[in-house]
């Protein structure tokens, strides 16, 4: 596809998930209390949009997953919250 | 347009969905052996699961002339009572002969503890002594990078497995490459927030090609879809992918992997 059809098919889809984004951060932003790691890691990945830069999501998600490399003791929970607590 | 459903866990669908994945050109599914929502008491919850896998799930997908495959194992997710997956690994061998059965499945990782990579291995090594092939569960979100990396360890330090007849499934932007460098099968799974959206699967392939990948739905107890699949071959329609580059992905290659089995069999 050209850049043209890509932006014809899906630049009001971008543009409506970005201003959610936008409100989301608004939204956590205004709200009483204490934020924790996931925002934090939220606006490291946000950091990942700049510029011109190839495999944007690619490096969103590295932004948001363990870098480790050992095996954890025990697993006491069964999910996963999205963002790696540091 | 024909198509092949890699992974659903149709055990948590209505009838009207196989309803809809016959009319949307399903001519097979494959159902990998997952967690139930819950942690099961004893092994005799699993002789159940594994029975209605190979005998009542197959006759449900019938009545819509849709065959019905399926994967057995105990889960990641139940994998921390080693004791537990030992008996249920002693149980799979009873169940290998039946007549729908493709392999060892979905083994793999969760949390990315010991215990599940201890018994990761013991699947692995079940797989090998009776020459199944394998397909695998990688965990989700931030747990997934780690997660892949520790299993094609396991894996490639494992000599009797052939690279060429595992999957490794849920691939995103950041695990796919390794996996196909590993000379193994990727899947892309198709399932909203947590995993790839129809644009994104479509993006990867057109960015690492079409060879030795396949996508699907995992539709299950959770918010999913089904008909992911054929929703995502209109997408690779609407970017301009021709009809075989279509056909490719979602019927020609799952069928290639799975042929690998004596017992996969479609039209």
């Amino acid at each position: 596809m050209t850049k043209q059809q890509v932006l014809d098919l899906y630049f009001l889809d971008a543009r409506h998930k970005l201003i959610e984004l936008a409100a989301f951060l608004d939204r956590v932003e205004r709200a009483d209390g204490k934020d924790d790691f996931r925002l934090e890691a939220f606006r490291s990945a946000l950091t990942k949009l700049d510029g011109k830069k190839m495999n944007k999501a690619k490096n969103v998600l590295l932004a948001f997953s363990d870098p480790t490399s050992k095996p954890i003791a025990k697993a006491t929970v069964k999910g996963a919250c999205g963002a790696f607590i540091k | 347009m024909k198509y092949i459903e890699p992974h659903a866990h149709m055990v948590s669908r209505t009838t009207d969905d196989y309803a809809a994945m016959a009319v949307a050109g399903c001519e097979a599914v494959c159902e990998p052996a997952f967690w139930a929502g819950f942690d099961r008491s004893a092994v005799e919850g699993f002789r159940d699961y594994f029975s209605q896998l190979t005998e009542h799930e197959p006759e449900r997908a019938a009545k819509f002339g849709i065959k019905h495959f399926c994967w057995l194992c105990i889960n990641s997710k139940e994998a921390e009572d080693v004791k537990l997956a030992e008996e249920v690994i002693a149980l799979i061998p009873k169940f290998l002969n039946r007549p729908n059965v493709l392999g060892i499945g979905e083994i793999g990782l969760n949390k990315n503890s010991r215990n599940e990579l201890r018994v990761l291995e013991m699947q692995v090594d079940l797989a090998a002594k009776y020459n199944q092939l394998i397909l695998v569960h990688t965990p989700h979100l931030e747990d997934k990078l780690k997660g892949t990396r520790l299993i094609l360890d396991v894996l490639k330090s494992d000599k009797r497995i052939q690279p060429e007849r595992v999957i490794i499934d849920h691939v995103e932007e950041h695990t796919v490459e390794m996996v196909l460098d590993a000379g193994m099968w990727a899947g892309m799974t198709l399932y909203p927030e947590t995993k790839c959206t129809s644009a994104r699967a479509v993006d990867i392939l057109e960015t690492y090609g079409s060879e030795r990948i396949w996508m699907n739905s995992a539709c299950d107890w959770g918010v999913s879809d089904p008909l992911a699949v054929p929703k995502t071959a209109l997408e690779m329609k609407k970017r301009g992918h021709l009809e075989a580059a279509i056909e490719k992905v979602i019927f020609l290659n799952p069928k290639n992997f799975l042929e690998q089995s004596p017992n996969f069999k479609t039209g």
